[in-house]
């Protein structure tokens, strides 16, 4: 049963070995704060992973979208072993065509990286959105 | 995501990485600036969560060289996440005993650093440095 309140769990990997890593948590970040700020939460990763009960019972709760900066999807594994099947899954290596370029900085993002960023943002947007449609 | 396996004995450095939180984000902050600037040579850093999720590769780093976690709030998951997986932890950080120390710094975006956070950051990265030279010396 989906909860009353109208909330949507973003769940981004933390990604500390890899620049689409950051992407996906700045990503996630932007969503939070300025594209969808009233529709949307989100959960440490690694608390949930640790056992975290109330981040476990809100993404059981409620519909939730995983952000993983890689094909290894740590967020989408997690969220279904512990919580449910996601809402939708967005992986960051499908929209910059890299597998962790260890040049780049994983602290500042450049502009190529940013840009990335932003279509991730967007993307995410879309899934809120469209989640938010669909809720009965 | 590969977790990069240096055949030379590092120290790994492990934020929390809390999302929700400015002390999350000067967590990772401080660990980039030792990883990619600092102590380049010497340190490494990991994805927590790939670590919590099993990756044997992941275990073995943290298992085979010394750690250091930096956490971001009380709930200490990197510590305690290090202390799950069997990792050599050497030294845990708080970003909070930081900020007791400078007061003066106000972070409080959470998405980018305002420039209270990335010098809390800076500061945060000097010592666990520090502590790396430490522990390399003694090795």
């Amino acid at each position: 049963m989906m909860a009353a309140e109208k909330k949507i769990g973003i769940i981004s990997c933390s990604g500390e070995g890899c620049v689409e890593g950051t992407i996906s948590r700045i990503a996630t970040r932007l969503v939070l704060e300025k594209l969808r700020p009233k529709d949307t939460v989100t959960i440490c990763l690694p608390l949930f992973l640790a056992g975290g009960k109330e981040e476990r019972k809100f993404a059981r709760d409620y519909p939730t979208i995983t952000v993983d900066g890689c094909n290894k999807m740590c967020a989408k594994i997690a969220t279904e072993r512990y919580s449910g099947k996601p809402a939708s899954s967005i992986i960051v290596t499908n929209f910059n065509d890299s597998q962790c370029p260890q040049l780049i900085s994983r602290r500042k993002l450049n502009d190529e990286a940013l840009n990335v960023t932003r279509k991730v943002a967007d993307r995410i947007v879309e899934e809120v959105d469209d989640v938010l449609r669909h809720w009965v | 995501m590969k977790t990069e396996v240096s055949p030379q004995k590092k120290v790994i450095i492990i934020p929390c990485s809390g999302i929700g939180k400015a002390f999350g984000s000067i967590s990772r902050d401080a660990t980039y600036e030792v990883t990619e600037n600092l102590r380049k040579d010497s340190t490494q850093t990991l994805c927590l969560a790939l670590l919590v999720s099993g990756d044997q590769e992941s275990l073995q780093l943290v298992r085979n060289n010394k750690c250091i976690t930096v956490d971001g709030c009380p709930l200490q998951c990197a510590e305690k996440n290090i202390k799950i997986a069997g990792g050599d932890l050497a030294s845990s950080f708080r970003v909070v005993d930081v900020y007791k120390e400078n007061r003066h710094l106000k972070p409080r975006t959470i998405t980018f650093l305002d420039p209270d956070g990335q010098q809390m950051a800076l500061v945060l990265a000097e010592k666990i440095g520090k502590k790396v030279d430490g522990l390399l010396r003694n090795q």
